[in-house]
């Protein structure tokens, strides 16, 4: 299967396994690749290990008692799997974590500003401000409102804004979609399209929703028990039987998935050997 | 009416060293989650560093209060360094158990620096007094206010307007997301218990040169819990609030109800029966953090 790029990815993940707290082996071999300035897409069913290859590249791992023990992680021609969270952000990789976490009691722009922590240029942080505000006029006009009394939707703009805030080379989002009504996950899907487009920010997104997460793809890769189990380009992943099967509910072109075919069982345990 | 003012005026003032105090508190609380049981230890260190730089050392009151925050800064440091960052990652018990360790070790120091004998100042500070109409304010009175309005505006403009202070107020949210964005914890931390240590001797110096320093001076720890449990665990306003009532409560019962009882001893014990009332009925203190629950 090609690779998504030409083999020079800016974040390389090599065959890594985590374990956590010792015992517990989550991923068994994960390999992925993100290229300069592209989406990439992660899907998956719940505890596929999807959250933990997000946090084992974000150094997020570390805080949890989880640990890679084999393989190796590569950001920008530097390993990284070594390096605990503050540090990788600082690298330019900013993680917006699953769940919506924003900083309850601070109002919607301290939420923001403290995303461009790291960064020493004032004039530039300002200037992203209204970029973020651009993003999303919606939480423009909530700006002094403590963001914990945001909506399920503004919160999530929000927490996608503090990741760019950060002007990151790379972003990590993490299920941006989860428990957004679906005409706000089509808002945030594009706004996502757009950062992509107009700030040259690579993603890396991590999604049960994959008709939404393939939709704005470049690459797509899918997971099953901690390993990559499929990977291609976005319009070949929509195309491929399995994925429309299992993942975009659809069995023939076009046709709603019928329960009454069971081979589906069969097929998915393909997968697994 | 005019010794009931005089009352009310001067329990402000010490209410206010009271909330400055309890200020450290809710800092280690809120970047923690644990209670600093050391924090009336930093008082009874401030004491006798406002001893040794008042009484033996000469300072004038600005250089003693100056020195005595540099070294309260240091104390701080080195506390966050050797004792709170090997455990960060620990269950809050932990630190609360450090934290009681930490007293001893102090109370230790003082006793083995000072030989934890009562040291007084009270003539030391210069003699200026503010005077209202048939209210007068003591010199020990009118410094306690002015250092202590003085310091909590400077925390006030911290928190609201420099880089590490909405780090801090961030760090109380959620340590995760602020390690996300490339927050270091470690800086976080050490800058709260500098805090934290500053707060309290800052106060220990002006409690001393009302009453005196010795190792008793730690309780003060108790009276700042109080406070802080009054005014709601996580709420700095709510601390500052708490400790003017607490400071004008001690005062009132102290003019009002000692002399009614031979023995005295009320105005120690009846901000503390305030307390218990407010609890009862308002358990998260008076301005906890509301919980925020979307509808």
């Amino acid at each position: 299967m090609p690779s998504p790029g030409n083999g020079e990815g800016m974040l390389k993940v090599n065959n890594i396994e985590v374990v956590y707290m010792h015992v517990i082996q989550v991923l068994r071999g994960v390999s992925l690749e993100v290229d300069d300035g592209k989406i990439v897409a992660l899907l998956g069913a719940n505890g596929a290990g999807k959250t933990t290859t997000l946090k084992a590249i974000s150094g997020m791992l570390k805080t949890e008692e989880g640990e890679v023990t084999d393989g190796s992680i590569d950001f920008d021609g530097k390993r990284i799997d070594r390096y605990g969270p503050e540090d990788i952000a600082a690298m330019g990789i900013s993680q917006a974590m699953e769940g919506r976490r924003v900083l309850e009691h601070l109002s919607v722009e301290e939420n923001l500003v403290v995303g461009a922590y790291c960064r020493k240029d004032r004039a530039g942080v300002k200037r992203d401000l209204e970029i973020v505000f651009d993003y999303f006029p919606k939480i423009k006009n909530l700006r002094h409102q403590v963001s914990g009394y945001l909506s399920g939707g503004e919160q999530q703009m929000l927490v996608i804004g503090r990741a760019l805030m950060a002007r990151p080379m790379l972003m990590l989002l993490d299920e941006p979609s989860l428990g957004l009504a679906p005409l706000l996950v089509k808002d945030i899907y594009e706004i996502i399209q757009r950062i992509n487009a107009e700030q040259k920010m690579a993603i890396l997104l991590v999604e049960q929703n994959a008709r939404a997460a393939l939709g704005i793809a470049d690459y797509g890769y899918v997971m099953e028990n901690g390993r990559v189990v499929l990977e291609g380009p976005a319009e070949k992943l929509r195309d491929n039987k399995d994925v429309r099967e299992f993942y975009l509910g659809l069995s023939a072109v076009g046709s709603k998935k019928s329960y009454r075919e069971v081979k589906h069982y069969r097929r998915r345990k393909r997968w697994l050997a | 009416m005019t010794f009931f003012l005089q009352l009310l005026v001067t329990g402000f003032a010490l209410g206010m060293v009271y909330a400055l105090i309890a200020i450290g508190f809710v800092i280690i609380l809120k970047c923690s989650n644990a209670f600093n049981i050391a924090q009336g230890h930093f008082v009874l260190i401030g004491g006798y560093l406002g001893y040794t730089f008042l009484v033996p050392f000469h300072l004038p009151i600005w250089a003693a209060l100056f020195s005595a925050i540099v070294a309260a800064a240091i104390l701080g440091l080195l506390i966050e360094r050797l004792t709170i960052r090997p455990l960060v990652g620990q269950s809050e018990l932990a630190i609360i158990m450090m934290t009681i360790a930490l007293a001893s070790v102090l109370e230790g120091l003082a006793t083995l620096v000072w030989g934890g004998e009562y040291k007084t100042y009270h003539g030391v500070l210069p003699t200026i007094t503010l005077k209202l109409g048939g209210i007068s304010l003591p010199p020990e009175s009118l410094i306690g206010l002015i250092v202590s309005i003085v310091a909590m505006v400077m925390l006030m403009l911290l928190f609201r307007y420099t880089k590490i202070g909405l780090a801090m107020r961030a760090t109380a949210e959620d340590l995760q997301v602020v390690q996300s964005l490339g927050i270091r914890a470690t800086t976080v931390y050490a800058v709260s218990w500098v805090i934290a240590s500053v707060v309290g001797v800052i106060g220990g110096i002006l409690l001393g040169g009302v009453s005196g320093v010795m190792i008793p001076l730690a309780e003060i720890g108790l009276k700042a819990f109080a406070v802080v449990l009054l005014g709601g665990v996580n709420s700095i306003g709510g601390a500052i609030v708490a400790g003017i009532i607490l400071g004008m409560l001690e005062n009132i019962a102290a003019g009002y109800l000692d002399p009614l009882l031979p023995g005295g001893g009320l105005a120690q014990v009846f901000p503390f029966v305030v307390m218990i009332i407010v609890l009862i009925f308002r358990p998260y203190g008076l301005f906890g953090l509301t919980r925020i629950e979307r509808i």
